[in-house]
């Protein structure tokens, strides 16, 4: 009897709880929506990783709220998990997010797992594909590159690019020395091997610093985060010497992954990395910005999107003698003369499992407007739409956005095929072996990643 | 005439009791003791086998096949049985087996050092003195603190530019954090200050069950401290020692929160092998690699237990 009564007891309390939780669920639904505009209970989210631009991205959106009523909420990921995150995710067909800005590498992974919605209709109907750079439409749209399919809009084009100290660059003093050793003038890089010149010449340099007692280094460059950071920067001097990752077309990798161009081009990053402040071997944006900030280096490369801490006196107190230069060129191991940098930035996708795809597609259309991308240029965000990029307004809007302007002409990108992340890892793996770690040579590490490479195509088909 | 009928015929039951000569013999259906345990169990089961047994024969399936879990299931491609092929991959692998060696030294080392200490801090908190209460406190403080906390703490402390390991020690402006020549010792050290206070509470929780009178005999017998440390007080705690030991190998071979904090998962990283695992299974998403990996650590945990274990249990009798 008593048992009975028990679970009598039980089943009433469970009863009353799932009862009154319906029924306060509903009754706060209720109240909302008696205070609020029915069209403000729309929102879309928008998945993208922690950084400046994800803010501005926020209160721009703001405007389009005003406009439509429909909220945006801007989800940030640390950037060390952000692409892993969003991967998960859309491997469990998740409908957490309707926009992805997803990193330029992974559109062939998402495209092929029909994680991303196909947008090429869209773009041509749109207009995206004329008004916005060619550039940022193969790198961060398009996929397979060439094929005239779109699965992004851009959204924020980034590359690699530099800021140096003016001040120091300047002094009567450290221009006289360098002259005297270099025999040219310490001046703004012209070639990457002046910049190593520059980096080799502050390395150690005393009277750099506000206070003696720290050590002044000679760049501020990355190391491997386990990401992409090491890639990103191998990848540019490669280029600039006259290698080649391999033939984006047929995934041929053997003779240009380790080419003479390339061998000189991760020899090249191994001299430099000799002139980095100590415990670099990780090094990312942060640590990069803050040696600068820090005072301890007269030049680092960054992506751009990270530039806007360095302008800001709040964070940097070097910020009115900040310089900023796009990657320069160099001559090559065969004599010709090249100029890239390696790109960064996002387009925005529209995920498959989104519920709100009329929502997100609403808010994509409205991006794209010329007068939304200016303003969005304005904020910090760095446009790809071709009109503004053009306009005094936006290179005037910062210091460094005609380094951007720059860098947008000269920029190129990662493999972007689904295997992307494991010819990274394994790129990473070798070359930080020998550029940071010291250990073989710079044709091992290559042809130790050739073979790897090559695997990895084999393995995924792309040779049958 | 007998009917049976349930509670749910209760009107046919008024209707029968009109007529005198039936006789009603009524039945309640009651849930039995054991189905009520049973449905009181279920919803545990159910989780129980959904998040941790399927995953476990899920992965095992996997371990023997080639699968990643990044693209679309296509049963025959994607998975792909390949029999062993991973186990033997990893086995006849000389990276894997220099993360096998790194994980074994660093097992190593900051077992042996929080054994030692862990041991050493919980003798010397046997003396009687001031404030006694309070620095037990604080040697059980690191204990307390997220492992992933810790790491991005002394991540900090290791900062060879301005962090305050270097500067204590009056080491220069030496790299803690990415010199793969140190980083490993960089995060025994801090395993160590993290679960040496663990060893130590075991320790003075064993150390406080051993008789007094065994030590009062042995002072009438004019037996040396060293006797009594030797005879008495390391057979009485040595149960509770092999204890902290288990959980310790056990805790160090997965270790993974704290190189992940403190050294983050790059090339330059030690090359351990839960961050391996994490690696291959989540960076690189080889799926059926990393559940092989996986496999081979869970066997060699199992294998390295099992043999303490046996040392335990003699070690009670």
């Amino acid at each position: 009897m008593m048992r009975k009564k028990i679970l009598f007891v039980g089943l009433f309390l469970l009863g009353i709880t799932l009862v009154g939780g319906l029924l306060f669920a509903g009754g706060s639904k209720e109240e909302g929506a008696a205070e609020k505009p029915k069209a403000e209970k729309q929102f879309i989210t928008i998945h993208w990783a922690q950084w400046a631009p994800s803010d501005y991205l926020q209160k721009l959106s703001e405007d389009f709220t005003n406009e439509t009523g429909i909220n945006v909420i801007v989800e940030q990921t640390p950037w060390e998990t952000f692409v892993q995150k969003y991967n998960t995710e859309m491997i469990a067909h998740s409908d957490a997010w309707d926009i992805i800005i997803g990193d330029s590498q992974d559109i062939g992974n998402m495209a092929v797992n029909g994680h991303y919605v196909e947008l090429t209709d869209w773009i041509k109907k749109h207009g995206v594909d004329k008004r916005f750079t060619p550039a940022s439409l193969r790198y961060f749209c398009e996929y397979p590159k060439g094929a005239g399919r779109y699965y992004a809009i851009p959204c924020e084009g980034d590359g690699l690019a530099w800021a140096y100290r003016k001040d120091l660059f300047e002094r009567a003093d450290n221009k006289a020395d360098f002259k005297a050793k270099y025999g040219y003038d310490l001046d703004v890089p012209q070639s990457w091997d002046m910049l190593k010149d520059i980096a080799e010449f502050f390395y150690h340099r005393k009277g750099q610093t506000d206070d003696p007692s720290k050590e002044f280094y000679g760049v501020a460059i990355y190391g491997d985060n386990g990401y992409d950071s090491l890639a990103m920067f191998a990848e540019q001097v490669i280029w600039v010497f006259g290698g080649e990752l391999g033939d984006y077309s047929n995934y041929k990798v053997d003779g240009l992954l380790n080419s003479k161009g390339a061998i000189a081009g991760i020899e090249y990053y191994h001299e430099l990395y000799k002139f980095v402040p100590p415990g670099f071997g990780d090094a990312f944006y942060v640590k990069c910005n803050d040696a600068f900030t820090a005072g301890i280096v007269p030049m680092t490369c960054n992506y751009l999107a990270f530039f806007p801490a360095l302008a800001n006196k709040a964070t940097n107190p070097y910020a009115d003698v900040t310089g900023y230069f796009a990657c320069p060129p160099q001559k090559g191991v065969d004599g010709k003369i090249r100029q890239f940098s390696a790109l960064g930035g996002q387009g925005a996708s529209l995920v498959t499992y989104s519920k709100k795809k009329d929502l997100a597609l609403k808010w994509m259309e409205w991006f794209v407007r010329d007068d939304v991308q200016l303003k969005w240029a304005k904020l910090g965000g760095y446009t790809c739409d071709t009109k503004v990029l053009e306009t005094q307004d936006f290179l005037n809007a910062t210091p460094y956005n005609p380094t951007f302007k720059k860098t947008m002409e000269i920029f190129k990108d990662w493999w972007a095929c689904p295997e992307y992340d494991v010819l990274l890892r394994t790129f990473s793996k070798d070359i930080a072996d020998y550029v940071i770690g010291g250990k073989g040579t710079a044709k091992e590490a290559l042809d130790k990643c050739t073979r790897e490479w090559t695997e990895i195509f084999k393995k995924a088909g792309y040779y049958d | 005439m007998v009917c049976k009928i349930t509670r749910g015929n209760m009107n046919m039951q008024r209707k029968i009791d009109k007529k005198p000569d039936v006789d009603i013999e009524v039945h309640y259906h009651y849930m039995k003791d054991k189905t009520l345990m049973r449905l009181f169990i279920l919803p545990t089961l159910i989780l129980l086998i959904g998040i941790n047994v399927f995953p476990l024969i899920w992965s095992l399936f996997l371990s023997f096949a080639d699968y990643t879990a990044k693209m679309s299931n296509v049963w025959g491609k994607n998975p792909k049985m390949i029999g062993v092929a991973n186990y033997t991959r990893i086995l006849s692998d000389p990276d894997m087996w220099d993360k096998f060696i790194t994980t074994a030294k660093y097992v190593i080392m900051s077992v042996a050092g929080e054994m030692i200490l862990g041991f050493g801090l919980a003798l010397l908190l046997q003396l009687e003195f001031k404030g006694k209460g309070l620095i037990l406190t604080l040697l059980v403080l690191p204990m307390t603190m997220s492992p992933v906390i810790v790491g991005l703490m002394w991540r900090l402390f290791y900062n060879p530019n301005w962090g305050i390991f270097n500067y204590l020690l009056g080491l220069g402006r030496i790299d803690w954090i990415s010199d793969p020549s140190r980083n490993l010792y960089s995060i025994v050290i801090a395993d160590i200050w993290m679960w040496t206070p663990f060893v130590m509470l075991l320790s003075i929780a064993g150390l406080s069950a051993v008789p007094k009178y065994l030590y009062e005999a042995a002072e009438i017998d004019r037996a040396s401290w060293w006797f009594k440390f030797t005879r008495i007080t390391i057979p009485m705690i040595y149960p509770i020692l092999m204890l902290a030991l288990i959980f310790r190998l056990i805790e160090a071979f997965k270790i993974f929160d704290l190189p992940m904090g403190i050294t983050g998962r790059g090339a330059m990283a030690p090359p351990l092998l839960a961050m391996h695992l994490y690696n291959v299974s989540f960076v690189t998403w080889n799926t059926s690699y990393g559940a092989s990996i996986g496999y081979i650590m869970l066997i060699m945990v199992i294998a390295i237990t099992l043999i303490l274990i046996k040392y335990l249990n003699k070690a009670r009798q």
